[in-house]
């Protein structure tokens, strides 16, 4: 059914949006392609705005999918700083925001999500930020530095690298978390305990069980944070890191069916066939855990961006993946695979006082996810018995002087 | 600037002016050449930008970090010039640099 000559309307250019455009011409579709991006420069990598490039070792050409002339060249017409407004089915076509409309065989949603704001007083206020995008990276390089203070609100992934960035920048940095722990969301108690022993030993202080009341501030600008229990946190910026929300409005609006995100099948097709959604904004099946959810990473937004580009130009899907994704701090490697639905047993594998160390999160002999620290055997070996779903002998995994290539059953 | 042949498991080379600075991962992944895949962009996270090293350019190319190499020792169709191509760094040394990409990435 695929159709060479079709145009593919992209609503999205961020890391999936820009794959998908990329990775059509190299399927060898011959149609057009429309790529709408909100941002005014073309498809770029996220995750070094809160790594690498915060700490200006990445620039914005090396941040770049591809350069700017790629589109031109393979005739992807990149319409820059331009938002969908509505999606008219019927009609096959997409209203922007320049009041154009664009017309489309193809339709393919990579509208992301979009960063969580506090609801509370002085959220409004100069200083107070988030790091979802190239230029909210630009503000915040521009703000921090040596004598300033930083305040993290939320103590998850994204947090925690900032923290790290800010250190590195030379700012003071303080992280306030609403749990009694960091990372509560997304990570067992022992990586919790470590993280916080690793950013307090490179002068992050932190707030636990601190929830934000409301920003204060002079002349429009930011001075502090007001926390529940009445303590003024005073600080020179703020960034807000609690979490995303999908940008699936469009897709509602125009009747698509929707759950925590837009629901797609295994070609990341939604329930109009001639619509596909990718990317964090996709409600997507995951066969090895036999359940459906929306994922937030690169390795998602790339796998997706294959799925529906192999559907389109009717060539055989890949083979199914292991979710997985990773995270720089200061010199520690976090790379995690799978999830950790139902799980009944957590075993720790090396010391994490030696900074080299897995959380293999299991149920039964099954592993559902591993988190490794400084460990890439754990990450890889780990990342493969999941995908496999094969039994490990607990004995032989909790053992590190056995190589991970024997702990399979 | 180096002129790097990229060739496709299929035997389909491409041959790239890359330059000096930027990784032989960075010159075929800003050139839609199929076959590395790079999830991680270049962080040495995932493995999937392995190529095979032409022979004659393995000591130019220099050594692997003991991070690579514990990637390579647990990814598939490993060989004794295999190398993660985000961890080579891209100079004149290596104008006519030939790597090979294995058969898949996962």
């Amino acid at each position: 059914m695929s159709d060479p000559t079709a145009h593919v309307v992209i609503l999205g250019a961020g890391h999936a949006g820009g794959t998908a455009a990329a990775l059509l011409r190299q399927y060898g579709h011959e149609g057009p392609i429309t790529l709408v991006g909100e941002e005014p420069i073309p498809p770029y990598q996220r995750p070094p705005l809160s790594k690498a490039w915060l700490k200006g070792e990445a620039d914005a050409d090396s941040l770049a999918l591809k350069p700017l002339e790629f589109y031109a060249e393979h005739n992807i017409d990149f319409r820059a700083s331009t938002i969908a407004v509505s999606i008219n089915r019927g009609a096959k076509t997409v209203a922007l925001s320049d009041g154009s409309s664009v017309g489309y065989d193809v339709l393919i949603i990579a509208t992301g999500a979009r960063a969580i704001a506090l609801p509370i007083p002085g959220a409004d206020l100069t200083g107070v930020m988030f790091l979802r995008t190239a230029a909210d990276a630009e503000t915040l390089k521009a703000t921090v530095g040596p004598g300033k203070t930083l305040a993290v609100v939320g103590g998850g992934y994204i947090g925690l690298e900032v923290a790290a960035s800010g250190r590195a920048l030379g700012a003071d940095v303080v992280v306030l978390e609403r749990e009694p722990r960091l990372l509560a969301r997304v990570a067992c108690e022992t990586l919790s305990d470590f993280f916080k022993a690793q950013h307090e030993a490179h002068g992050v202080s932190f707030e636990l069980g601190a929830t934000a009341a409301a920003f204060e501030g002079v002349d429009g600008h930011v001075t502090g944070v007001r926390l529940a229990d009445g303590r003024l946190i005073a600080c020179d910026a703020v960034v807000v890191g609690v979490g995303a929300a999908p940008n699936d409005e469009l897709a509602k609006d125009c009747g698509l069916e929707t759950a925590r995100g837009v629901v797609v099948d295994l070609d990341a097709r939604t329930s109009d066939p001639n619509i596909f959604a990718i990317g964090d904004v996709a409600h997507r099946p995951m066969p090895i855990y036999g359940r459906m959810f929306r994922m937030e990473s690169v390795p998602n937004a790339l796998e997706q961006a294959k799925q529906a580009a192999s559907a389109i130009v009717g060539r055989p899907q890949p083979a199914g993946e292991v979710p997985w994704q990773w995270s720089d701090q200061y010199d520690l490697k976090l790379q995690i695979a799978g999830y950790a639905f139902d799980v009944d047993e957590i075993l720790v594998r090396g010391d994490p006082a030696s900074a080299k160390f897995a959380v293999f999160h299991l149920k039964g002999d099954l592993v559902q996810s591993v988190e490794a620290i400084n460990s890439p055997p754990e990450f890889m070996m780990g990342k493969q018995l999941i995908g496999a779903r094969r039994p490990v002998d607990k004995a032989r995994l909790a053992d590190p002087t056995v190589s991970m290539k024997e702990v399979a059953v | 600037m180096a002129k790097i042949t990229y060739i496709e498991h299929d035997g389909t080379e491409h041959v790239i002016d890359v330059k000096n600075g930027l990784t032989v991962m960075e010159g075929a992944v800003k050139n839609n050449i199929p076959g590395i895949d790079a999830d991680c962009g270049g962080a040495c996270a995932c493995a999937t930008c392995h190529v095979y090293v032409d022979e004659a350019w393995r000591d130019k190319t220099g050594t692997s970090s003991a991070m690579e190499e514990s990637m390579l020792d647990f990814a598939e169709n490993v060989e004794p010039n295999s190398r993660l191509s985000c961890q080579i760094k891209v100079s004149d040394a290596l104008d006519g640099l030939v790597v090979r990409m294995p058969e898949s990435q996962h």
